[in-house]
């Protein structure tokens, strides 16, 4: 399956890069030639949506639909793009979605209301952020262990709160906020919430001091801490912040599903990795756009709705996702090849 | 003390549910002096007369859905009914290994009866037949082992027989409607179970020629995916007048998908039989008319059958001397007609 290669506009520029221009710009000229190829990937899907189901997918409901349930992993790839851009990893991440889902959705939080739920869930997801980034930053464990046992223990915990059953919301506030009347100029607040949180990643990670000692840190450590910066509190603020994001996608599921379940955010931590990867976030560090992300996790949404749409059966659709997502680094990296 | 009583209510309820006659009656003729249990609940329940001791084993699902979590609640509760019963529980396990060691465990502590409900029947059929060779009698729940050699009997539910009895229960709906177009939201596809819902409802739909099935997705028995998939279902089909969802937890999503595209044109049934279903189909204010049941009850008759076996009795309304070889249980459905009566058995 070839896609339609934009052009490598930048390329050439990048060849023969001008004499140490400032960190982001070579980093923003580097993501356009990337955002380009992703938009490319992106434009295909929509004309093979378009062509397969005309009336079903070129509809504004469907628009709303793919935003909608790009949301809440949106969220959660946001975080993680910050966390493996310095370098790390964190596979946490649906586990926490879990926990705070779960933790907020308790009978004894639902007698608080909006705010108590919404609280609850933020709390909980920056606390497990808070977890992961004293063991990682001051215990000097690995990211990949650290969050990995937070995975196992953040479920068990998600379990045993639930006992393994459905915690139905029954706050009206919280579940009209998923509803069509709450749409703002045909905008799902959910959507909103996600946009949001997209523009303020993009802000801190190309436009703040934070932004660039999170890339620097990951592009090397090292060299980071012998130019000022304190890695470790660089690092304990990076796991926060996706356990901030884990936190607020909880709440956005709680909103979209109407309850909360231990099974919650299941492989979140897979589906947010690879829309990185895709956004073409360098797995090692030191690399990485919240753009790229975003567009990787569209790209997810919108096959998945196509296939749905064209009533595609589920063992089609992981083996066509997998092929995909191979397709898309293969243009990707064709497209980068000069940088 | 009034978990302990509705809680029991649901027992008696249940066993009168889900094998009729068969099982409740037990060894005796006599119905239990039920004083108990709310009223509408007064079938004969298995023979409460303390009988020999038994040591019954028993090896259970890690209860991470709201089904799994009612077998487990339901074997406990049921074993402690009986004072002539002991039970010995492991944790619950998902994981075929741990549990393999966890019914090793059991075995060397020489439990006098085994009730197992496999991670995955077939990867447990050793361990049954190991529990069999060492004499102690395996009562197989739900998930069913390899061969018959490895357990004494097999009580569970009728996956086929909910997708047959959805699909007469869709069909009788939508007769005399031509061009009836029927939706289906399935539970998870690498499951056994979900191939033969499905064929099940398919072939119950081959009696309708008037219905035609346009389109099946597959969920993951949670309410997240049920709330995903079924939005998308319903911006792919902006027409259609039934569907079947293989599971009442992911049909809380499922309905909430629904609720929120703003859509009332079909009529819905569900299935396995949660509480919150029931509720739902009482009120009949929404599209949920019915479930299609898949009783969390058999894990108390799985228990009543390991008594029954360790007490070397039969069961009380058959000429047997003997306990069946295997028991499959009947998927009824639950509408606005009969919920009533199945309420104390809903699941949360």
């Amino acid at each position: 399956m070839t896609q339609p290669v934009s052009p490598p506009l930048d390329s050439s520029t990048d060849k023969v890069p001008p004499a140490r221009p400032p960190a982001w710009r070579g980093l923003l000229i580097r993501a356009d030639v990337r955002t380009l190829s992703l938009l490319g990937v992106l434009a295909v899907l929509i004309l093979i949506g378009g062509v397969t189901k005309p009336d079903e997918f070129l509809d504004t409901r469907n628009l709303q639909l793919v935003l909608t349930q790009a949301s809440v992993i949106g969220v959660v790839t946001v975080g993680m793009t910050f966390v493996i851009v310095s370098g790390g990893i964190d596979l946490s991440v649906g586990a926490i979605v879990a926990l705070a889902s779960v933790w907020a959705t308790t009978v004894a939080t639902q007698e608080y209301g909006f705010a108590g739920i919404l609280f609850t869930a933020v709390i909980v997801g920056v606390g497990c952020g808070l977890v992961n980034g004293v063991l990682i930053a001051y215990g000097a464990m690995v990211p990949f262990i650290a969050t990995l046992a937070m995975l196992a223990s953040a479920r068990g915990l998600a379990l045993q709160i639930t006992d393994g059953k459905t915690q139905i919301v029954t706050v009206p506030s919280v579940l009209d906020l998923g509803e069509r009347d709450a749409y703002v100029l045909g905008i799902p607040p959910l959507v909103m919430v996600f946009a949001v949180v997209t523009v303020i990643g993009w802000l801190v990670l190309n436009r703040t001091t934070f932004g660039r000692r999170t890339v620097a840190v990951g592009g090397n450590p090292e060299a980071a801490r012998l130019a000022g910066i304190d890695v470790r509190r660089q690092r304990l603020y990076l796991y926060l912040l996706s356990g901030l994001c884990c936190g607020i996608a909880a709440f956005l599921l709680i909103v979209l599903a109407g309850s909360g379940q231990n099974t919650n955010g299941n492989l979140y931590e897979l589906d947010a990795i690879a829309a990185a990867i895709i956004g073409g976030t360098l797995l090692t560090g030191g690399r990485g756009t919240i753009v790229g992300s975003v567009l990787g996790v569209l790209i997810f949404t919108t096959i998945t709705n196509i296939f749905a749409l064209n009533n595609l059966q589920s063992d089609v659709q992981q083996i066509a996702k997998g092929a995909i997502i191979v397709a898309a680094v293969l243009v990707q990296r064709r497209t980068a090849s000069t940088t | 003390m009034t978990e302990i009583t509705s809680r029991r209510g649901l027992l008696f309820g249940a066993a009168a549910v889900s094998a009729g006659a068969l099982l409740t009656g037990c060894t005796s003729n006599e119905p239990s002096e039920s004083k108990d249990e709310p009223a509408g609940n007064n079938q004969p329940a298995a023979d409460d007369k303390p009988g020999k001791q038994v040591t019954i084993g028993f090896a259970g699902p890690q209860a991470d859905h709201g089904w799994l979590n009612a077998i487990n609640d339901n074997a406990k509760s049921r074993a402690e009914k009986y004072s002539d019963v002991t039970l010995e529980i492991t944790e619950g396990s998902n994981d075929t290994a741990q549990q393999i060691g966890q019914i090793e465990t059991l075995i060397n502590k020489k439990v006098d009866v085994l009730v197992v409900l496999p991670a995955d029947g077939k990867a447990l059929t050793q361990v049954g037949l190991k529990a069999m060779r060492a004499g102690i009698p395996v009562v197989n729940l739900d998930r069913i082992f390899n061969t018959p050699q490895a357990y004494r009997c097999w009580i569970g539910g009728d996956n086929y027989g909910m997708g047959l009895n959805a699909g007469h229960y869709i069909g009788e709906k939508l007769k005399g409607k031509s061009g009836a177009r029927v939706i289906e939201l399935a539970g998870l596809d690498n499951l056994e179970l979900t191939k033969q819902r499905t064929q099940g409802f398919d072939d119950a739909l081959k009696n309708y020629p008037n219905i035609k099935k346009v389109a099946r997705q597959a969920a993951e028995f949670t309410v997240e995916s049920g709330q995903a998939k079924m939005a998308q279902l319903l911006q792919a089909q902006s027409k259609f007048d039934a569907l079947w969802n293989h599971d009442d937890d992911q049909g809380v999503g499922a309905l909430r998908a629904i609720e929120q595209a703003g859509r009332d044109d079909f009529l819905m049934v569900g299935g396995a039989g949660a509480l919150s279903a029931f509720q739902a189909i009482k009120q009949d204010d929404g599209v949920l008319k019915a479930t299609v049941l898949y009783p969390p009850t058999m894990a108390a008759s799985a228990i009543d059958l390991a008594r029954a076996l360790g007490q070397s009795k039969g069961i009380g309304g058959l000429a047997e001397f003997e306990i069946p070889s295997s028991l499959t249980l009947y998927s009824a459905v639950v509408d606005k007609t009969n919920v009533d009566q199945y309420m104390s058995t809903g699941f949360k």
